[in-house]
């Protein structure tokens, strides 16, 4: 075990590498997900046909179809076609476009969730299209969505691990590699496993910061000293952060669990 | 285009037509409103009063018909010997001149108070941060809501946010201000601020209104002419005074007094 431990350290320069890669592709993926997934989630609820028929149909099509399929397409037929990518947008561009039509549903879901007379309100007013949407629809609907997409976020990381197959020296590369030098599937697996879920954990905690950021402007929790946290500020007070938390919560109305923790 | 006040009718229905699927709501209306007046629809729920208000905030589109603002085409223009529909940048001008206030009073909950009113003068009118400021605490101080400015919406009662709602729409200076059943969703003993608040504006400015309600005693003194629908028709015309004491309709009558015994 302890020579299982040796080559993790020596291995240890190349599994930041490898981390590396598995991050540029989920990160990649996602903000390439997020978009495609907020084009075709607006694209399928327009009413002009020619926009919604084509949304519709791209979203149906990358949703059923598999993600290994689509990353061997991209990769093998589509240079035979005269688009050569390099292997780590292949990955990004797939996992973004497979994850994009999965969370265009989540957009679309969500926008639809918004009371209508939200949009009536910002018609009423005389508020463009793109100002309604941006000012008004989407600060509601992204509390509605946060969870989701924190879901399909985890999914997405490992869904990341396939780029493997299209020789990327991911995070998959790596325990692979692991396991051939240590000669114990079991060990390399099970650190595989952890630095996985210890990557999904980090992301689920950033998620779940963003969702209670987002409620807070709603006012969906108590606000903290009367202003909204910028993202450095709560990074950087987080335990502090934490505590005012607990002290709003126990006013009345806050989430009962904080309360056994301030008796 | 717009020839001076009281030439040319506020508002204006020319044969609108409007059907939800085989229903339909509006036959072939025709009325119009005078700037500065104030005109209360009543009538049976289903008989069109709220129709109308919604086709004059384009939140429906109407099957049928011309409507006018000002004498302005709001919907459709005659253009190459037939009627088309005005484009979207023309509508969003003429809709410039027209308020709304809910039922269900409709703030943004991503909103305080203050920049609920705001929002709207600075992005569209082009008002500055400080003028914008200035004109919506005039306006909060008029619905009686300037300690609420820097609060959340969903903290306020709903009277609360119905006289945030009001002063809302007033930022943008319309013309005309519809207001849509806007104390039906009100506790009884809250309606009364809310009242007084729309009694002051309807006093001491010249905006064209345009209300549904059943509060009849509030729209007798509001108002200088009711009308009375029933099933998406104009079935009777008058001053309050006359309507609500001595109608002509036997419809009216009826109506009238179902709605005055609840």
């Amino acid at each position: 075990m302890s020579d299982d431990l040796s080559t993790v350290f020596d291995r240890l320069p190349r599994l930041g590498e490898s981390v590396l890669v598995t991050l540029e592709l989920t990160i990649g993926g996602a903000i390439l997900a997020m978009v495609v997934a907020l084009v075709l989630g607006f694209g399928s609820r327009t009413r002009t046909l020619w926009v919604r028929g084509p949304s519709r149909v791209i979203v149906e099509f990358f949703r059923g179809t598999s993600l290994v399929v689509q990353l061997f397409w991209i990769f093998y037929v589509l240079p035979e076609f005269g688009f050569k990518m390099e292997a780590l947008a292949v990955g990004i561009v797939a996992l973004g476009l497979n994850y994009g039509a999965y969370a265009a549903e989540v957009v679309r879901g969500s926008i639809e969730s918004v009371p209508a007379g939200q949009w009536e309100a910002a018609t009423a007013l005389n508020l463009g299209w793109f100002h309604r949407v941006r000012r008004v629809i989407f600060p509601q609907a992204w509390v509605l969505m946060i969870p989701m997409l924190t879901n399909l976020l985890i999914q997405l990381i490992k869904g990341s691990a396939l780029a493997y197959y299209i020789t990327l020296h991911d995070l998959n590369y790596w325990t692979t590699e692991l396991r051939r030098a240590t000669n114990e599937t079991i060990f390399a697996y099970t650190v595989g496993l952890l630095v996985y879920f210890a990557i999904s954990y980090v992301l689920t905690m950033l998620m779940n910061w963003l969702e209670r950021r987002a409620k807070r402007r709603l006012g969906q929790l108590p606000p903290r000293g009367g202003s909204l946290p910028t993202v450095s500020e709560a990074l950087r007070l987080k335990p502090k952060d934490q505590t005012e938390q607990l002290a709003g919560a126990v006013a009345p109305g806050g989430p009962s669990r904080s309360k056994e923790v301030s008796a | 285009m717009t020839s001076a006040p009281g030439d040319v009718p506020a508002i204006e229905f020319r044969d609108v037509v409007k059907r939800f699927g085989d229903n339909v709501v509006l036959d072939g209306l025709n009325f119009s409103v005078a700037q500065g007046d104030r005109v209360t629809l009543i009538g049976p729920s289903g008989s069109g009063k709220t129709t109308i208000l919604r086709l004059l905030m384009t939140l429906e589109e109407s099957n049928g018909g011309l409507i006018l603002i000002d004498g302005d085409p709001y919907t459709h223009e005659y253009k190459g010997k037939k009627w088309v529909e005005i484009p979207e940048k023309r509508r969003r001008q003429v809709r410039r001149r027209v308020g709304m206030v809910f039922q269900q009073f409709n703030l943004f909950p991503n909103m305080t108070v203050l920049e609920n009113i705001i929002e709207a003068p600075m992005h569209v009118l082009g008002r500055s941060r400080k003028d914008a400021i200035a004109r919506a605490e005039e306006l909060l101080e008029q619905v009686g809501m300037t300690e609420k400015r820097d609060f959340r919406t969903t903290e306020l009662s709903g009277g609360q946010q119905q006289r945030v709602a009001i002063a809302r729409a007033l930022a943008m200076d319309p013309e005309i201000l519809l207001l849509d059943e806007v104390t039906s969703a009100l506790d009884p003993e809250i309606v009364a601020d809310v009242l007084e608040v729309l009694r002051d504006i309807a006093k001491n400015t010249d905006i064209t209104m345009l209300l549904v309600t059943h509060e009849m005693q509030f729209a007798r003194e509001v108002s200088n002419r009711v009308l009375m629908f029933d099933h998406g028709r104009i079935i009777e015309e008058a001053p309050p005074e006359e309507i609500f004491t001595d109608p002509r309709e036997e419809r009216t009558r009826e109506f009238l007094s179902a709605v005055v015994s609840n």
